[in-house]
């Protein structure tokens, strides 16, 4: 937490978790598709799914998958810019086993027919958490540079990825790895403390085993990279 | 995380850099975020013109969703403008007033405005801080080292205390921004960090314990008319703070008071629309699909 954290952020109303926080969680989504999205499906839970309407959080969270801030002006007109960039969406709700109750499961596809899904908790003042991605269980704030890297569960993917890391300076905030089976797909999420150099990404992906690396930056940090 | 743990630490450790307590503020946060001065100043000052245009930008037409808010800042300011000095609070808590429900109802109606420390909180310092740059004709400059002072303020109730409704009641909410533009207004009259620290206290013990109520779990009703008590509270205490008026119990202990008042509130009262006058009849008409068995 820091001074502006209190004071800030300046934000489209009416809540900082409803809102402005379910505006973030659009945002990573779009961030982790990583281009342009054209299909979502979102599923509200708790709090979200019962007093989401009244807190704009449906506009909130297409807004943010349209790549608008928190504090956008247009964030309460996002459905018609949704119909106008070529965004579908629909609504549901759901229930999530011991989910925080203001939480949101999204599936959302781009232009190229790429689809990630994600889970998404707003914990309030704005600041969110990825529960989920893909399927798999991890935990990231989306304060700090991201990556999120889908490998098959074999040896040597972490090291390559963390040495990638340690060449370009980049210090490891945090890191998790789960996967769905033995030899299966694995998701390692690994929170940095500086936005990751482009060639390191590169980097690696050089690994066969490495699938895809997905590399999310929060609002504001571009600059550093 | 700030360096301070305590008010009385602040103060101490501000007096003892010989630095004035809004810098030591600046200092300490930038130390702790690894970012300059002038790019924090920065920020600080898009905040202070974040809230001018956001009460620029109050129309009295404007509903919220629900339709439960607007109109009542229109309302108020042009009572103001009437009335002048022979109304019962006389023209400049007048302004102040319709300031708090311009804001309150700006947040409601999907407007841009500056969480301070919460969205459903952001009319109580634009309220006194606006009114008062007019009034005295403070400069730009002057107002963001106040928004330090009630930051550094604010991020020691979060730590101390809370500033979340769900977790500590409105006391937390509209208490603590009345807690953080307290002091602010103690630095906009010249007083010294001493008496900031006693504003500070006395504005949240004057709403210790107010619940977090709202009709159909909304940030609306009665969010917004509290934002109105927040700022007469900030500027009360502000008020006797100048005057030399201590709070007896030391204010890092109103904080730790405050800490415990918002755990022993139910939980039907911290911002789950389950109780108060979420649950009066005419509440119970707006409570949210899903929640009628809760």
């Amino acid at each position: 937490m820091n001074l502006f954290d209190i004071m800030g952020p300046i934000m489209v109303g009416p809540s900082s978790s409803h809102t402005a926080g379910a505006a973030r969680i659009g945002r990573v989504a779009r961030s982790l598709l990583g281009e342009e999205p054209r299909e979502a499906e979102l599923r509200l839970h708790g709090s979200f799914a019962s007093t989401g309407k009244g807190h704009g959080t449906h506009q909130a969270l297409i807004a943010g998958l349209l790549g608008l801030a928190p504090d956008d002006p247009r964030l309460p007109d996002s459905f018609r810019l949704a119909e106008e960039r070529g965004l579908r969406f629909t609504f549901d709700t759901c229930t999530i086993r011991d989910a925080h109750p203001n939480s949101v499961l999204i599936r959302v596809t781009g232009k190229s027919g790429r689809t990630v899904e994600m889970g998404g908790a707003s914990l309030g003042g704005g600041r969110v958490r990825v529960f989920e991605v893909d399927g798999m269980a991890c935990t990231f704030s989306g304060e700090l540079p991201t990556l999120v890297i889908h490998n098959t569960d074999q040896p040597g993917c972490v090291s390559h990825a963390a040495g990638a890391l340690a060449q370009g300076g980049v210090n490891v905030a945090t890191l998790q790895l789960n996967r769905g089976s033995r030899g299966g797909l694995a998701v390692m999420v690994i929170e940095c403390d500086k936005a990751v150099p482009p060639q390191v990404v590169e980097e690696i992906r050089s690994l066969k085993a490495i699938q895809r690396v997905t590399c999310y930056i929060p609002e504001g940090q571009e600059a550093t990279a | 995380m700030i360096d301070f743990q305590s008010i009385e630490q602040m103060l101490r450790d501000t007096e003892e850099q010989g630095l004035p307590l809004w810098e030591n503020i600046q200092l300490s946060d930038c130390r702790q975020q690894d970012i300059s001065r002038e790019a924090s100043w920065k920020k600080m000052s898009g905040l202070l013109e974040a809230m001018i245009q956001a009460d620029e930008s109050y129309r009295e037409e404007d509903r919220s969703n629900s339709g439960l808010t607007g109109g009542d800042g229109g309302r108020m300011t042009r009572y103001g403008r009437q009335t002048g000095e022979d109304s019962l609070c006389g023209a400049f808590f007048s302004e102040v007033i319709a300031g708090a429900l311009r804001m309150g109802e700006c947040n409601a109606c999907m407007k841009r405005i500056v969480a301070a420390p919460t969205a459903g909180a952001c009319g109580v310092l634009p309220a006194v801080l606006l009114p008062c740059r007019r009034r005295y004709g403070l400069s730009d400059e002057a107002l963001v080292q106040a928004l330090y002072i009630a930051s550094g303020f604010g991020m020691i109730i979060a730590e101390r205390a809370c500033i979340a409704g769900a977790e500590g009641g409105c006391q937390a909410e509209i208490g603590s921004a009345a807690a953080m533009a307290a002091p602010a207004l103690v630095f906009l009259q010249g007083g010294a960090p001493g008496q900031m620290a006693q504003a500070c206290a006395m504005a949240v013990k004057n709403l210790l314990g107010l619940v977090c109520d709202p009709v159909g779990g909304l940030v609306e009703v009665p969010c917004v008319k509290r934002n109105v008590i927040g700022a007469m509270d900030a500027l009360s205490a502000a008020q006797m703070a100048l005057a030399g008026i201590e709070s007896r119990v030391p204010p890092d202990e109103v904080l730790d008071a405050m800490r415990w008042v918002g755990q022993s509130l139910p939980a039907t009262l911290r911002e789950t629309g389950q109780g108060g006058l979420a649950v009066t009849p005419f509440g119970q008409q707006y409570r949210p699909e899903g929640m009628e068995g809760a």
